[in-house]
């Protein structure tokens, strides 16, 4: 788009473009951005499916301050921001461990691939069942280890505190590997002369490691932060088959509050309302990380 | 003491062995008598048993799950991929204003989080008829298989040399049939690659199969696994029989696609 006169050459390529991308434009405004908007609406709604006789009376913002005030919201809130905060900082740590270790690895590079990529590519109820599994019981194979080695089980998933291990280590297990992955791809783009260079200077292994790789990592590190931070407030499978959310609500997270609202206790309106106000989290949370992902949706190479 | 040019080899396998432990005890003890399950484990199994599998697939007719997510992981692969790829045909190759924007309004559907949309997708779903069926849902699976082929499709487009569409264009072919007979050939790998993922994220899907689907009919393999109940406990040995059989499909892409995964998850990301 050099020259301001559009060519009648320009308009044609422009129509063609449009022909095709209006059927999954439209099928996406359809299947996505009604729905949301109809979410938005009903949230403004109080529409108990139980209590058809009361209607479906307009009532505002009411169910937003009802948020604002249920303990078990903010409860679950708090927990869907911990659980973030604790996990993504988990995966980056391990996932730059796992890249530099494959980045150096000589052989079976293959091997390494296939065990990174399955656990990121299996349903997320697998990983449940399998990291529940894990925790199960008096003899499952993390109390047996406890046992062997000498120190007391317990019964994980009981513990309101206890009961977050396993679903931390299950999504840790889970999405490791996709930011490795992205790491090694980042760290295979790094010059090898630049480190030459500075080993010629007499720089140590980690000065080489602060001043060349983190630096030129950044970029892959900030879009694997945006990505892992975008799922994992989202999260839901792994709380729901893991442990429902219990014991009681001490791992609820706002996703698994919303839905047992929406779908158990059938209070629409109120539910739209929690589910709006994860969309709008979110949606800050992208607004917040999508510029700094500008290198991967900038047209032009 | 490990000599010190042993000490990353040596750390890369634990972590490997770690990462694959989880997998290989779901195996073994899908293949462990329900009475030794929880008595001391044992690394490498004593005994070796089918049970779980045939009690999953006779007594609880776990074809039926199986069934339905073919069905509806093939149906959502299929549109997504008829419909998206020449959406990321333009996105990539075609040059007009805004792009950028429609771009990054396609990826922010991608991260729309399921849960949002829920409600009304029940409600219309409900009022049409289509609770409990295949297309009740491959529409919301458009959702999240739609951006993603779109997204992996612009990234294969892009890297695509454009001479020799040009060439063939200048040879006096239109845009379309270039497009067609030049460009899409020489897709065709990407285009099976996006299909294979598209197809893997359908079957792993989980929060919509579990509230647009009520009867166990119509239960797809993850709600299916999820929701087995015993009589008096856990059936841990057929619910971990069943995970190894919704691993299944995942475990042989994986293996045989390796490398054009981690190309296509990472060019997605990184290199765009």
């Amino acid at each position: 788009m050099t020259s301001g006169s559009s060519t009648a050459l320009e308009r044609r390529e422009t129509r063609l473009a449009w022909r095709l991308m209006v059927p999954a434009l439209g099928l996406l405004a359809l299947v996505a951005a009604a729905p949301l908007v109809a979410t938005g609406w009903e949230s403004l709604h109080r529409h108990d499916v139980r209590l058809p006789w009361l209607g479906r009376p307009f009532v505002g913002f009411a169910n937003y301050r009802q948020a604002f005030h249920d303990d078990r919201f903010v409860t679950a809130l708090e927990h869907t921001v911990v659980f973030t905060a604790v996990s993504v900082t988990l995966e980056l740590s391990f996932g730059l461990a796992f890249a530099l270790a494959l980045d150096a690895l000589a052989r079976g590079r293959a091997v390494a691939r296939v065990v990174l990529l399955l656990p990121w590519a299996l349903p997320t109820v697998v990983a449940a069942l399998v990291w529940r599994f894990l925790f199960e019981g008096q003899s499952g194979i993390v109390n047996a280890t406890l046992v062997w080695s000498g120190l007391a089980p317990r019964e994980w998933l009981a513990g309101s505190f206890s009961a977050w291990v396993p679903i931390v280590f299950g999504d840790v297990w889970k999405s490791t590997p996709f930011v490795a992955l992205l790491l090694l791809a980042g760290l295979q783009g790094i010059d090898a002369s630049l480190y030459e260079a500075a080993r010629l200077d007499g720089a140590g292994s980690w000065l080489r490691f602060v001043e060349i790789t983190l630096p030129l990592l950044r970029p892959a590190l900030v879009v694997a932060l945006a990505f892992r931070a975008l799922d994992a407030f989202r999260v839901f499978d792994l709380v729901y088959v893991l442990t429902g959310g219990g014991p009681g609500a001490a791992t609820e997270v706002v996703s698994l509050y919303a839905f047992t609202t929406l779908l158990q206790d059938l209070q629409f309106g109120y539910a739209s309302a929690l589910a709006m106000l994860v969309f709008l989290m979110s949606f800050m949370l992208a607004l917040f990380c999508i510029p700094r992902l500008r290198v991967s949706v900038a047209p032009d190479r | 003491m490990i000599p010190s040019r042993l000490v990353r080899p040596t750390a890369t396998a634990l972590l490997l062995l770690a990462w694959a432990f989880p997998l290989y005890w779901m195996v073994t003890a899908s293949l462990t008598p329900e009475s030794q399950l929880f008595e001391t484990p044992h690394i490498v199994p004593r005994a070796l048993v089918f049970n779980h599998y045939q009690a999953l697939f006779a007594e609880r007719r776990f074809w039926m799950p199986i069934r339905n997510s073919l069905v509806v992981a093939a149906a959502t692969t299929t549109l997504a991929v008829l419909v998206g790829a020449p959406c990321a045909y333009a996105m990539a190759r075609l040059h007009f204003r805004g792009k950028t924007w429609l771009l990054a309004a396609v990826l922010a559907v991608s991260m729309l989080p399921q849960i949002s949309i829920v409600s009304p997708l029940f409600l219309v779903l409900r009022v049409v008829g289509l609770i409990d069926t295949y297309p009740g849902l491959v529409v919301p699976y458009v959702t999240f298989a739609l951006p993603l082929v779109v997204w992996l499709m612009t990234g294969f487009f892009r890297g695509l040399p454009s001479e020799i569409e040009d060439a063939a264009r200048i040879d006096g072919a239109g845009r379309v049939r270039a497009a067609i007979e030049i460009t899409l050939p020489l897709a065709a790998p990407a285009v099976a690659t996006t299909a294979i993922l598209t197809f893997l994220y359908a079957w792993n899907e989980f929060l919509f199969a579990l509230s647009f689907t009520v009867s166990p009919e119509r239960q797809t393999v993850p709600v299916a696994i999820a929701l087995f109940r015993g009589q008096y406990q856990i059936p841990w040995g057929e619910i971990l029989a069943g995970a190894v059989v919704a691993s299944v499909p995942v475990i042989v892409v994986v293996v045989a696609l390796q490398r054009r995964i981690v190309s296509g998850l990472t060019s997605g990301a990184v290199k765009g």
